[in-house]
């Protein structure tokens, strides 16, 4: 009744002349949700839909750039099992997602805590917390790259020169196995903000009195984080998790600018494989089945994520309505 | 409790903070000490470590060649004699402002694109409640979820199949495919706060459903449209595989991609002009970030929620 009131005060006049057909068209139902819906579909169905179809087409073929190639069956994926280089960029794919991954939650689950508490500047303390995400990844990997210098690296300056702790500066990219810890502290460090953030948001629902009730019962500030705010937080983690777990395992960017893969090929991820055999090497081809060899560990890993740790189904908001 | 809630959302006044020492979590062993040692030490270092990059990053980029390459006769914390003179050459000896120009347009044009087609399917999705639109809005969710990593190559040979290679429109059509998924979302979520009735009331009067659409649901979702606006928009800022993939010509490049593969020529890196780069490069993002912030953690975490 209010609402109607409301309505009729308001200044808006719905003019509306004599039902032409027109105006039936865009009232009948069906027209106006294809209508509506048009655009959507239209470009997901044709960048998206048919690429991805597209895509497992080309990697049972023998396609190079400028030629289309022919279907030769399993040919790409049996010359890349046993293809050195394959097996690692699959290995360090999983490393780099497991360890950022662990690292990234573990840091950003901290950090909401932290911001969590009652602390001056707030809002402007979450701001900045945030940048490392706003900023384009491959500018801030570059900041990365100069910090990670084999000869002016500034890491490399405070623990040689200022706290003696060694005598030579670190080649943080030019051996295999500091190369890829320096790309994860990297991933880490642009992945705690999107963690922090939503986990904090998350927090924020959780009530007070629910704290308040488990101090009056005598528990512990561990048994308080460890019997409420964890269940709470579960389904909202599981929702980060699997975001976080998909964009880390296909990630591009960040190695692409730091290593391109360096040194020896040892810190390649399927990603940027792919991208180097079928752009740069043009093997169109073989790149396909890189990226096609990508999706079951991407299903692999959501279903675990939204099964494994969410227990729920994803979509609470409707369901429960 | 309300004190409690209030205390949690409002801004950190002087208020809050008289009234915080009420809140449960504040009780006696909860000493100055103890606190400072548990929440801000943490925090200053986590801040640090979040902002060094940054820091580092705009450093360098004022600082004259002799400096940046010596550490015993200069703090390299400290700019000793700042320079203008990596953003001279990057501005004038190069092309970055065309550069910064395709950027640009290229994240206006697919951000408009995408809100507009986001604001149609939500609309359909959330209000006309035509059956199966929860499973077509499950199956835009499962768009997000597709990496741009796993795309590029058969796009590439779509793109190419189109005539678009080394077009900038390549870029503004291929962004939507992961901005229309998370816009829709997010805007779902907007509409569904916006109460039903009004709709009916609108209806009622005798308002066709575009009508409705246009001066009833849009402007009441204005808050979610900035959102979803300023998000895209820096989405197709940072967007770099399909950037590198489908553009060639060094007039064409968007920052991003023209930073790594025009600057970093040789083996001599040029890191004062790529330092000054980036950081012009993060000035328009970081800018609609701090007139936006809210809008950001909301979207992020709306998107989430959803």
């Amino acid at each position: 009744m209010d609402a109607s009131v409301d309505i009729s005060a308001h200044p808006i006049s719905f003019t509306r002349k004599p039902d032409g057909w027109v105006t039936k068209l865009f009232d009948y139902k069906p027209f106006l949700v294809f209508l509506c819906l048009l655009p959507t579909l239209g470009l997901l169905l044709v960048f998206l839909t048919y690429p991805l179809g597209l895509g497992i087409w080309l990697a049972f073929t023998d396609s190079t750039i400028g030629q289309p190639g022919e279907f030769v069956g399993l040919d790409n994926f049996e010359y890349l099992l046993t293809d050195p280089i394959f097996q690692m960029a699959v290995w360090n794919t999983i490393f780099y997602t497991t360890v950022a991954t662990v690292g990234k939650f573990a840091l950003g689950l901290w950090l909401a805590l932290l911001l969590n508490h009652h602390i001056p500047f707030k809002a402007f303390l979450r701001a900045i917390v945030l940048l490392p995400w706003i900023v384009p990844t491959v500018l801030s990997a570059i900041a990365w790259w100069w910090i990670y210098s084999a000869q002016f690296s500034i890491v490399s300056y405070v623990i040689v020169d200022v706290l003696h702790l060694r005598t030579t500066y670190i080649n943080f990219l030019g051996e295999p196995w500091p190369a890829r810890f320096s790309l994860i502290v990297a991933n880490i460090w642009r992945g705690i903000p999107f963690v922090a953030i939503t986990l904090l948001a998350g927090l924020q629902t959780i009530s007070p009195s629910l704290y308040e009730a488990a101090l009056l019962d005598g528990a512990s500030g561990w048994q308080r984080f460890r019997r409420i705010t964890v269940p709470l937080l579960m389904p909202i983690l599981a929702v980060a998790l699997t975001l976080s777990v998909l964009f880390t395992f296909s990630d591009f960017q960040l190695v692409y600018a730091i290593t391109r893969g360096g040194p020896f090929n040892s810190t390649h991820l399927m990603a940027t494989l792919a991208f180097q055999r079928a752009i740069p090497g043009s093997q169109l081809g073989e790149g396909a089945a890189i990226a096609v060899s990508m999706i079951p560990f991407l299903v692999g890993a959501t279903l675990l994520c939204l099964y494994g740790v969410g227990r729920r189904k994803w979509q609470q908001g409707s369901d429960n309505d | 409790m309300t004190d409690v809630l209030a205390a949690v959302t409002s801004p950190p006044t002087e208020a809050t903070f008289a009234r915080s020492n009420d809140a449960p979590e504040h009780l006696s062993w909860d000493s100055g000490l103890h606190r400072t040692v548990t929440v801000y030490v943490p925090l200053a270092l986590f801040v640090i470590v979040l902002l060094f990059p940054f820091y580092w990053m705009t450093i360098t980029a004022f600082k004259p060649d002799y400096e940046m390459y010596d550490y015993k006769q200069f703090n390299p914390f400290w700019v000793h004699s700042p320079t203008l003179h990596n953003i001279y050459v990057l501005l004038w000896e190069t092309q970055y402002p065309r550069w910064l120009m395709t950027t640009m347009g290229i994240a206006v044009a697919s951000t408009c694109l995408s809100v507009f087609s986001s604001v149609l399917a939500a609309y359909a999705i959330e209000r006309l409640r035509f059956r199966g639109a929860n499973h077509v809005g499950l199956l835009i969710y499962l768009a997000y979820m597709v990496p741009p990593s796993i795309l590029f190559i058969p796009l590439a040979t779509l793109i190419f199949q189109f005539g678009l290679f080394d077009n900038p429109i390549a870029l503004v059509l291929t962004y939507p495919t992961f901005l229309v998924p998370f816009c829709t979302w997010l805007l779902i979520g907007y509409f569904k706060s916006i109460p039903y009735e009004l709709e009916e009331c609108a209806l009622i009067d005798g308002a066709s459903r575009l009508q409705i659409l246009r001066r009833i649901t849009l402007p009441l979702a204005v808050p979610g449209l900035i959102s979803a606006g300023i998000f895209a928009f820096t989405l197709s800022w940072n967007e770099f595989i399909y950037a590198l993939a489908f553009i060639q010509s060094t007039d064409k490049k968007t920052v991003p991609v023209a930073i790594l593969t025009e600057l970093v020529t040789g083996d001599v890196y040029q890191w004062g002009a790529l330092m000054a780069g980036s950081l012009l490069g993060s000035v328009p993002v970081a800018l609609i970030y701090s007139f936006f912030v809210e809008y950001y953690v909301s979207s992020m975490t709306g998107a989430v929620k959803e």
